[in-house]
C-alpha cells in the first residue's frame, strides 16, 4: 500500500548529489569558459556602453530633436510627433532622463540583435520543415520557462552586468520575431509564389522579390512585440546590473516607495506606446498596395 | 509529328505516396474511381500524348478535375511526371538539369494564371516588367519593354497602380502583358479568361486573338468553356478523367465527336460559328458568287439566300473552285 500514497521518487541523498554534480559541472565549465565568452561579447559591451553614453551625454534638446524627426519620419502624424516629445520633456522634467536614456541604449541594441539573430532564423524555418521542428521546441522554452531561471547560469557565466542583462532581455524577445517571420513567409499567397517560380525566379530571387516583401506586415507585427517583450523585461534585467529605469522600480518595491514606482512605471509605459504606435503605423504605411481603389 | 513545337508523350502523373508503384495497374487500365477507392492515389494523368505545331493556339478543353491544369503545369516542370516524356523543340524537358530548367521558363515558356498571380506590392510597371527582371536585364531596358507590353495590351496611365487597384480584367491584361515581355515563344495560358466576366472574357479573347495574328506564338491555351475554345483553337484537344478523348479542329469535334460525353458536350453550340463552309462541298459549282472555304457558316447564310437558286461556289485557299454548297445544307447543318 505504501507504493501507492508515496511516490517513487530518487532517494534525497542521489538527489542532491546530482544536482550538486551539475552545479560543479557547469561550475567548471564557466571557470574554463567564462573568460572566453566574455570576451567574444567584449564587442557587443563596447558598442552598449558607447550606445548608452552617446544618448546619455547628448544635449536633451538634442534628444527630443532626434526624438521628434524619428516619431515623424515613422508615423507621418503630428499628434504622435507631439504626443512623444511631449512625453520624454515629461519624464525629463520629473527626473528620470538618464534611467530613461539607459533603457533606450539597452532597447534599442536588444531590437537590433533580435531582429539580426530573429530574420535570418524565421526564414531558415520557413524554408526547411525540419527546421521548424527543431526550434519551434526551443521557442517554446525561451517563452514560457521563468526568467530567473536562465538569470542564473547567465550570470553564473558572465556575472553581473549589462551584456548578461542584454542577453536575458533578448532570450526573452527574440520567439515572437521568429515565430512571426516564419508565419508571414509560409503565409505567402501559392499562387503568387508559383508565378515567379514559372517566370524562372532563382530560390534566392523568390525570396527578396516575394516572400519577404510580402511577409513584411508579419514581420513588423514580429518586431513590435520583441520591443514590447524587451521592454517588460526592463525591470528583471536591472536586477542583474542593468541600468535604467528598472533599478528605481526594484528600488521602490523593496522599500515601498509607492510615488517613485509609479513614477517610473509610467515612464516604461510612455516608451512601450510611443514605440509600438510608431512601428505599427511604419509598418501600415509599407502596405500602401493593400489600399484598393484610388491611390 | 517530328515538326512539332511541343511534343508531350504517354505522360502520367498520378498524386499520392508511391505513384511508381501504382504506375503498372494505371498502364493496365484501372480506372480513376478504382484506384482512388482501392489504392488511395488520384490519377492526374492518363497516358496523354499531344503534339502542339509551332505558331498554333492548342486549346486543351475539359470540366474541372479533369487533368487539365495538371498538364499544363508540366510543359514547363511546376510539377513533375510520374512517366512520360516531354520534349521542347527536341529538348527533354525532364532531362534538364535545374540551371537549364530556370533558363527555360526565364527565356522560353512564359505563363498566363487563371488567379493572376500579379505581384501585389509591386506597381503595374514592375509586374510587367518581373519576367525582364528574373531574365536580368537592366531597369532601363526592363522598364522600356514594360511600356511598351502596357500599352499594347491596352493599360496606358496605370503603370502607376497597384493590381488591387484593378478590375479583374485589367489585371489579367497586366498578366498577359508580363507573359508577353520576355519575349519568349512559348505562351502557356491556364484559364486565362476564366475568371472574367463574360463580356470582358470575349474582349479579352480578342486582344489575344488579334495579338497573335501578330506575334505567332505557340500558344496552349486551357479552359472549360466549349464556347471559348471554339472560338480560339486551331486545334483543341478534350479532356476527361485525365486522358485526351479526342482531338482535332473546333470543325471536326463539331462535325464529328468521337463518343457521346463529346456530343453532350457540343450539342447546345451555335454551329454556324463553327462549320465552315469547306466541310459541307458536294457536286458540281454553279456559276455567280463564289466564296472562300473557311468562311463561317453563320455568315455565308445571306450569301446563300441571295445567289441564283440559292447555291454559291466555294473556293479553296488557292481560289481554285472546288465545288458548291446550298442553302438547303447549310441549314441542315447548323440545325443537325
Amino acid at each position: 500500500m505504501d507504493f501507492l500514497t508515496t511516490f517513487p521518487s530518487m532517494g534525497r541523498a542521489d538527489l542532491a548529489a546530482l544536482r550538486r554534480g551539475i552545479d560543479a559541472g557547469f561550475r567548471n565549465f564557466s571557470r574554463e569558459w567564462g573568460e572566453a565568452i566574455e570576451a567574444f561579447f567584449h564587442p557587443l559591451l563596447m558598442f552598449l556602453v558607447w550606445f548608452d553614453k552617446l544618448l546619455v551625454n547628448t544635449p536633451w534638446p538634442v534628444i527630443l530633436g532626434v526624438i521628434g524627426v524619428l516619431v515623424w519620419a515613422g508615423s507621418r502624424s503630428w499628434v504622435m510627433t507631439l504626443g512623444s516629445v511631449a512625453a520624454f520633456f515629461l519624464i525629463g522634467y520629473f527626473g528620470m532622463w538618464q534611467d530613461t536614456m539607459s533603457t533606450l541604449a539597452i532597447i534599442s541594441v536588444a531590437t537590433i540583435l533580435c531582429i539580426a539573430i530573429g530574420i535570418p532564423l524565421g526564414i531558415l524555418m520557413a524554408r526547411s520543415n525540419r527546421a521548424q521542428s527543431t526550434i519551434t521546441p526551443v521557442l517554446d522554452v525561451m517563452q514560457t520557462i521563468p526568467s530567473f531561471v536562465y538569470l542564473i547560469p547567465v550570470v553564473m557565466l558572465l556575472g553581473i552586468g549589462r551584456v548578461p542583462g542584454l542577453i536575458a532581455v533578448c532570450i526573452y524577445a527574440l520567439p515572437p520575431i521568429v515565430r512571426l517571420t516564419n508565419l508571414g513567409i509560409r503565409l505567402v499567397d501559392r499562387d503568387v509564389l508559383e508565378a515567379s517560380t514559372a517566370f524562372g525566379a532563382s530560390g534566392w530571387q523568390k525570396l527578396w522579390g516575394v516572400q519577404v516583401p510580402l511577409a513584411l506586415p508579419n514581420i513588423f507585427a514580429g518586431i513590435n512585440q520583441t520591443i514590447m517583450m524587451a521592454l517588460a523585461m526592463v525591470v528583471i534585467a536591472s536586477m542583474i546590473g542593468v541600468q535604467g529605469l528598472g533599478v528605481p522600480v526594484l528600488r521602490a518595491i523593496s522599500n515601498q516607495y509607492l510615488a517613485l514606482g509609479v513614477m517610473n512605471g509610467l515612464a516604461i509605459v510612455a516608451l512601450a506606446i510611443i514605440f509600438d504606435r510608431v512601428s505599427q503605423r511604419y509598418g501600415q504605411r509599407l502596405q500602401a498596395h493593400r489600399k484598393g481603389h484610388g491611390q | 509529328m517530328s515538326d512539332a513545337k511541343i511534343s508531350i508523350r504517354n505522360l502520367y502523373k498520378i498524386f499520392g505516396r508511391t505513384p511508381d508503384k501504382v504506375l503498372p495497374l494505371v498502364r493496365d487500365g484501372v480506372s480513376k474511381e478504382d484506384l482512388l477507392a482501392q489504392h488511395d492515389h488520384v490519377l492526374g494523368i492518363n497516358d496523354v500524348s499531344l503534339d502542339i505545331q509551332p505558331h498554333g493556339l492548342q486549346v486543351v478543353m475539359g470540366l474541372s478535375g479533369s487533368g487539365k491544369s495538371t498538364l499544363i503545369r508540366h510543359i514547363n516542370r511546376l510539377i513533375d511526371p510520374t512517366a512520360g516524356e516531354i520534349l521542347i523543340d527536341g529538348e527533354d524537358v525532364l532531362r534538364m538539369s535545374e540551371s537549364r530548367l530556370r533558363d527555360l521558363r526565364r527565356f522560353r515558356t512564359s505563363m498566363v494564371f487563371q488567379k493572376f498571380g500579379l505581384l501585389p506590392h509591386r506597381k503595374v510597371l514592375q509586374n510587367v516588367a518581373y519576367g525582364l527582371q528574373v531574365q536580368g536585364k537592366s531597369e532601363t531596358e526592363s522598364t522600356r519593354a514594360a511600356r511598351h507590353w502596357i500599352a499594347r495590351v491596352g493599360l496606358d496611365g496605370y503603370e502607376n497602380h497597384y493590381p488591387a487597384q484593378l478590375s479583374g480584367g485589367m489585371q489579367q491584361r497586366v498578366g498577359l502583358a508580363r507573359a508577353l515581355a520576355t519575349d519568349a515563344d512559348i505562351l502557356l495560358m491556364d484559364e486565362a479568361f476564366s475568371a472574367l466576366d463574360p463580356l470582358i472574357r470575349t474582349e479579352m479573347q480578342g486582344i489575344l486573338l488579334e495579338l497573335q495574328q501578330e506575334l505567332h506564338k505557340t500558344i496552349i491555351f486551357i479552359t472549360h468553356d466549349l464556347d471559348e475554345a471554339l472560338r480560339l483553337g486551331d486545334n483543341i484537344a478534350i479532356l476527361r478523367d485525365g486522358a485526351v478523348v479526342q482531338q482535332g479542329s473546333a470543325q471536326q469535334i463539331v462535325l464529328r465527336p468521337a463518343d457521346d460525353y463529346i456530343r453532350d458536350f457540343v450539342k447546345d453550340i451555335n454551329r454556324g460559328r463553327v462549320i465552315r463552309l469547306g466541310s459541307l462541298v458536294e457536286g458540281t459549282a454553279p456559276g455567280g458568287p463564289v466564296l472562300p472555304h473557311d468562311t463561317l457558316l453563320e455568315d455565308a447564310l445571306l450569301h446563300l439566300s441571295d445567289a441564283p437558286q440559292q447555291r454559291v461556289a466555294v473556293s479553296d485557299r488557292s481560289g481554285r473552285i472546288i465545288g458548291g454548297v446550298d442553302l438547303k445544307t447549310a441549314i441542315r447543318a447548323i440545325h443537325a
